[in-house]
């Protein structure tokens, strides 16, 4: 299988000498759905931008599809469709004005790009608004234009820079099925995002970046099982003065009053439920603390920044 | 990108450019008009009355041409300076710097697209002129080729700006300081016989009277320098002015990081 993307000692340093990305290595491969994740001005823009030649690079090498950028950009560009974080459109054009002339921006005539248009403004629930200016759109709407917008010229990659940034919970999760669907459908996905339980339930592979280094590049599933601990938080059905001790886990209250125990993997709760029971305390719900990728998300982070 | 797909983008371009200055064009079509039809009354029409002659045709007649070469360029400039400034204010211009559309056909397109403006605006103005005075064509290629060419490069000069500039004080400042004050003494009210021999030198250092002149000629058969100088001098213009622009393109000057 052919890799969608293809990055080699890729670095940008900026104009006020900030080294944003200092050699970045990383492979996306065709049919997957990959997260790029890292803190704020880690360099997960700056990246995607290179990619998407809205950055210029200071030096390395990047290949959509194996068509290079330097030297055959238009190849690349034709098999790219991008999502920013900020949205960037004309606010004063007509929704489907919008769709249809990126379509036209890759050389697709108006009766076929009318027929793209359409169908994406539908998939997306944007057809009715059709015919209204940008600027007056909800900002979920906004977000869901943006991703009309980029597949309109149906390409092979789609890469998302914080697709759901600002969006409520409901309209997350229903564009979290739309993109299910169309990488199940052949799209290969790359996503930044600051929300780690997206990562979690959407993508197979995940890179970390921090500091403009990649930090860490695996599968999801290879990068959970590194996680030794997980923290699960308790609601007991009395409030408890202190935590109590319990044999083989670490145990605290937090600020809401609720338990918190920490888990090794493979440990198991019973023995914690045993204890527990056997002390009295009465526990009425759980969940867990955060999610799993969360906590590894912060441990690689910290490590290194040490 | 195939040429049946070139073209497909460069009209996408063009029509997104006609269809803004028309969607608004309150802003864009009337105030030329309303402008010009003042030039017209007041100058040609009241004070044109008390100055009599000039270069053998009546004032009116005289300054018809320049005021119609004079809106021409101002508004082929400001429409590629205002468009294109307003894409990289708004962000909208990295819609095109994904897409696979090459450096030439972005500014094809959008020179284009301001002449489109110019041109239509130059058509209105010459409508409203008839009202007040009548017209004679002395050579109509000279005219074409002329204003065409003067739109042209005006439009590739606000591309340039637009490029360059980096707040909205940027795109004002040159239609402000350099196009007004180079058109108003490039020879739209006067012939440049009328001033003394060391001005009419400097005079000739203004592109604008050559574009002027050039057009002047090819209305009333009259013009103060060679037309043909004129037209190589418009030609050479632009394609300097676009190899600068394209060259900003290509660097991604203030549109790339």
């Amino acid at each position: 299988m052919t890799n969608a993307l293809e990055i080699e000692g890729l670095t940008k340093t900026y104009g006020d000498g900030f080294k944003a990305l200092k050699g970045i290595d990383l492979n996306v491969r065709e049919g997957d759905f990959f997260a790029l994740l890292g803190p704020n001005g880690a360099g997960k823009s700056t990246t995607l931008g290179v990619v998407c030649s809205l950055v210029n690079k200071t030096a390395g090498r990047v290949r959509v599809f194996g068509h290079d950028i330097d030297t055959d950009l238009v190849k690349a560009k034709l098999n790219l469709g991008v999502v920013p974080q900020e949205f960037n459109f004309n606010q004063f054009e007509k929704v489907f004005d919008i769709v249809v002339t990126q379509a036209g921006y890759y050389g697709i005539p108006l009766a076929k790009a009318s027929v793209s248009a359409e169908k994406y403004l539908r998939q997306l629930g944007l057809w009715e608004k059709r015919d209204s200016p940008a600027r007056m759109l909800s900002g979920g709407m906004k977000r869901r234009l943006m991703i009309a917008r980029a597949l309109v010229h149906e390409p092979k990659l789609l890469i998302l820079d914080e697709p759901t940034a600002g969006v409520d919970i409901e309209l997350r999760r229903s564009m979290w099925t739309f993109l299910e669907d169309i990488n199940r459908q052949g799209t290969t996905i790359i996503l930044t995002t600051h929300y780690l339980e997206e990562a979690e339930a959407l993508c197979r592979n995940i890179a970390i970046i921090d500091r403009g280094q990649i930090v860490k590049h695996t599968s999801k599933r290879d990068l959970l099982q590194q996680l030794s601990v997980e923290t699960f938080v308790l609601d007991t059905e009395k409030d408890l003065p202190e935590a109590p001790t319990l044999e083989g886990v670490q145990c605290r209250l937090n600020g809401d009053g609720a338990l918190e125990v920490e888990v090794e993997k493979g440990q198991g709760l019973n023995a914690v439920f045993a204890q527990l029971d056997a002390l009295g305390i009465k526990v009425v719900s759980m969940r867990t603390k955060a999610n799993r990728l969360e906590e590894l998300f912060l441990r690689l982070v910290e490590e290194n920044a040490a | 990108m195939t040429f049946n797909a070139l073209w497909v983008a460069f009209s996408t371009i063009v029509i997104r450019e006609v269809r803004r200055f028309t969607r608004i064009w309150p802003q864009t079509l009337l105030p030329p008009v309303v402008t010009m039809t003042l030039y017209f009354i007041i100058f040609g029409n009241l004070i044109g009355s008390r100055i009599g002659e000039m270069g053998g045709l009546t004032y009116m007649q005289f300054i018809v041409p320049g005021l119609i070469m004079m809106s021409v360029i101002t508004n082929s400039y400001s429409n590629v300076v205002s468009s294109f400034f307003s894409m990289k204010f708004q962000r909208s211009i990295e819609e095109l710097l994904v897409s696979p559309v090459p450096n030439w056909v972005i500014l094809a397109g959008w020179v284009v697209g301001g002449m489109a403006r110019g041109l239509s605006i130059g058509v209105i103005v010459t409508i409203v002129s008839l009202v007040f005075t009548h017209l004679t064509i002395h050579n109509l290629p000279m005219i074409v080729v002329t204003v065409v060419l003067t739109s042209a490069l005006f439009s590739v000069g606000g591309f340039i700006n637009a490029m360059l500039a980096t707040k909205f004080d940027d795109i004002s400042i040159v239609p402000t300081f350099v196009l007004t004050p180079l058109t108003y003494l490039g020879g739209v009210f006067y012939s440049i016989d009328l001033l003394p021999d060391f001005w009419q030198g400097v005079s000739m250092a203004n592109p604008i009277l050559y574009m002027v002149n050039g057009f002047r000629y090819g209305i009333l058969g009259v013009s103060d320098v060679n037309p043909f100088v004129s037209l190589g001098m418009i030609l050479a213009f632009i394609i300097v002015l676009s190899a600068v622009a394209l060259r900003l393109l290509k660097r991604g000057k203030g549109i790339r990081h």
